[in-house]
């Protein structure tokens, strides 16, 4: 195990007697490695979250990091800086100012702390906003000034609340690449709490994916995309369908789905209608009622669709590879 | 008539009815202690006329300028009261208190002194600090002192005590008002960056804060200054504040005297309140 390596062992957080946050949540999560706690709103990512941070009190279980235990440390001295998702900017300072201010709590002098500071903003290429103010920056600018605060401490696990869910989608795709950039850069831990599988999807060394208070799946990305243990995952990732075999739920990526409209294969696969038709762009979304199941929803790509001749109503096989099929507990 | 025109005419008319109030019951009365202000009076009959005697004197009198002083210090004195009380208590109020019903029910306690009039509250003090007052019968009673404290009513101290206790909650609410904005992440982000309690106080919270203390500020200065019947009452007329001075003055049916001083107590607060204003920007509390 690394120096840098963070580990939660058994964190459980309760408020009052009855309601859980987080129960038992145990993880190890590898120094240098971008990490995102993934879940619905309400199901502890962002309680585990300010756990690890210190703004929280654990009611049970170990944090460490850097060989110690953190769990009772203040947040500044843990070797972790947290990013807020409204990002938290003192408005009454400048830009300089907000990435040197915990440098200045440290007693650092003005001149060192505002040449690092001005290091930090160049980084996030904010080099030129030093003497703003933060309500004269865009949301994306705000969030680069953040960032740049947070680094100032040196951390060696940056803590992410949502940090892209206030920006529209266009700029949330660009800030996305760019904190993986940074994370490889940087070659610190990135805990990156989020509710959007997409984001989750693209960024992650790791997911782990909470549910209830409890972690629902951890893995890679492709583990939990392609092999959901529970159908809450498979719902939750989506382009999945759920499935129901021989009475077992089983999940089916909805693009390893063939709609045979030729009926020659009826032995062997679901027959139904078509009920529905989105087109996507790239992919068409077709979906199939089948009697005795759930809808089934098959993403044909753009020129098989064309190729094709589907349309609403139609009787269609519904076809897979038994391979591609994934048991579900 | 063009668009434009009948736009500034339905801004004039929406505004008209403030205009008016403002008119009467501001603008005219001003102007008329200003035009007073310039009239003669004998000992017993005053008339009008354009002469700068009230002023010459007014301004020439040391008189006038030790009881600016006196006013000055009792600004001064509860100004810092008040601000020390008012944003401890407002601090309290704001971030120790979690729950909103019972951060209501002490707001509300803060105001029980409300419900009475001033001059009730100010008598309720001489029972507490009289001769034979509770304060200093327990005071005797626990040996702490062998005579009775003079100095607890008709003096300076109790001219301050009631000015504190009257005007402490106007210090309170616009102090409580400007910390319950302030974003709790930016303490949390403040402590992420290792400042200890009192760093957050002073490098985020009041910062922060500086609008609510200037609007309180401003209610506490303008108070005290205009004040005359809480001097008269708790120093038992034997200090003098510029108020007090209009005040004897009317009392001699002096008018226009009493009209120029009342005109350079006015310039003096809007001095004062113009030289606050220029610290602190309070337009975005408003």
């Amino acid at each position: 195990m690394k120096q840098s390596d963070l580990v939660l062992q058994d964190v459980s957080k309760y408020f009052g007697a009855d309601t859980v946050a987080v129960r038992n949540f145990t993880q190890a999560f590898e120094g240098g490695s971008y990490i995102c706690l993934l879940g619905p709103s309400g199901c502890g990512k962002t309680t585990t979250l300010r756990m690890i941070a210190g703004h929280e009190t654990v009611s049970g279980g170990t944090i460490t990091l850097n060989g110690e235990n953190i769990a009772s440390l203040p947040p500044a001295r843990r070797g972790t800086a947290m990013m807020f998702q409204n990002y938290a900017l003192f408005p009454h300072l400048s830009v300089l100012d907000n990435v040197a201010f915990s440098q200045k709590m440290r007693g650092i002098d003005k001149t060192s702390r505002h040449r690092k500071a001005q290091e930090l903003l160049d980084m996030v290429q904010m080099g030129d906003f030093a003497d703003r103010y933060p309500a004269q920056l865009s949301g994306g600018q705000q969030q680069r000034v953040a960032l740049a605060r947070a680094l100032i401490t040196e951390p060696t696990v940056l803590l992410l609340d949502e940090p892209l869910s206030a920006l529209d989608p266009f700029l949330r795709i660009k800030m996305r690449s760019e904190l993986a950039r940074l994370q490889k850069e940087l070659g610190i831990t990135f805990i990156h709490v989020t509710h959007s599988q997409d984001e989750a999807l693209a960024l992650s060394d790791r997911i782990v994916l909470m549910n209830n208070a409890e972690i629902e799946q951890a893995g890679t990305a492709q583990d939990i995309f392609n092999r959901p243990r529970t159908e809450f995952v498979a719902r939750f990732m989506g382009g999945h369908n759920v499935l129901n075999i021989n009475g077992k739920p089983m999940a089916l990526r909805t693009d390893h789905i063939e709609l045979d409209t030729t009926n020659n294969n009826a032995s062997q696969g679901l027959r139904g209608s078509v009920s529905y038709i989105e087109y996507l762009g790239r992919a068409v979304e077709v979906t199939v009622t089948v009697p005795d199941q759930a809808d089934i929803t098959a993403s044909i790509p753009d020129h098989r669709y064309r190729e094709s001749s589907l349309k609403t109503g139609e009787h269609v096989t519904v076809v897979w590879q038994p391979e591609h099929l994934q048991a579900l507990s | 008539m063009g668009t434009q025109t009948r736009q500034t005419l339905k801004g004039w008319l929406l505004a008209s009815p403030l205009v008016v109030i403002l008119s009467i019951f501001l603008v005219l009365p001003v102007i008329a202690i200003v035009v007073v202000s310039f009239w003669g009076s004998t000992a017993y009959s005053y008339y009008p006329d354009f002469q700068f005697e009230n002023y010459t004197f007014l301004l020439t009198s040391s008189v006038t300028l030790s009881v600016y002083l006196k006013t000055f210090m009792f600004t001064a004195i509860t100004w810092l009261l008040c601000f020390l009380i008012g944003f401890t208590v407002a601090y309290f109020l704001a971030f120790h208190i979690r729950s909103l019903p019972v951060q209501i029910l002490l707001f509300m306690i803060c105001t029980v002194p409300f419900w009475t009039s001033n001059i009730i509250r100010m008598i309720s003090w001489i029972p507490f600090l009289g001769r034979n007052g509770i304060a200093n019968n327990t005071l005797l009673s626990m040996g702490l002192i062998d005579q009775p404290l003079e100095w607890l009513l008709f003096s300076e101290f109790a001219v301050i005590l009631a000015f504190v206790h009257l005007f402490t909650l106007f210090m309170i609410v616009p102090v409580f008002n400007s910390m319950m904005r302030i974003d709790r992440s930016l303490i949390e982000a403040a402590r992420d960056a290792g400042a200890s309690g009192w760093q957050i106080l002073t490098n985020v919270i009041l910062p922060l804060t500086k609008p609510g203390i200037m609007i309180g500020s401003i209610f506490v200065v303008t108070l005290v200054m205009g004040d005359f019947i809480t001097v008269r009452f708790m120093s038992g007329g034997q200090s003098a504040s510029v108020g007090r001075v209009i005040s004897n003055e009317i009392g001699l049916l002096q008018y226009p005297a009493a009209s120029a001083s009342a005109v350079v107590l006015l310039i003096t607060v809007l001095l004062m309140i113009s030289i606050m204003l220029k610290f602190v920007d309070i337009r975005k509390e408003l």
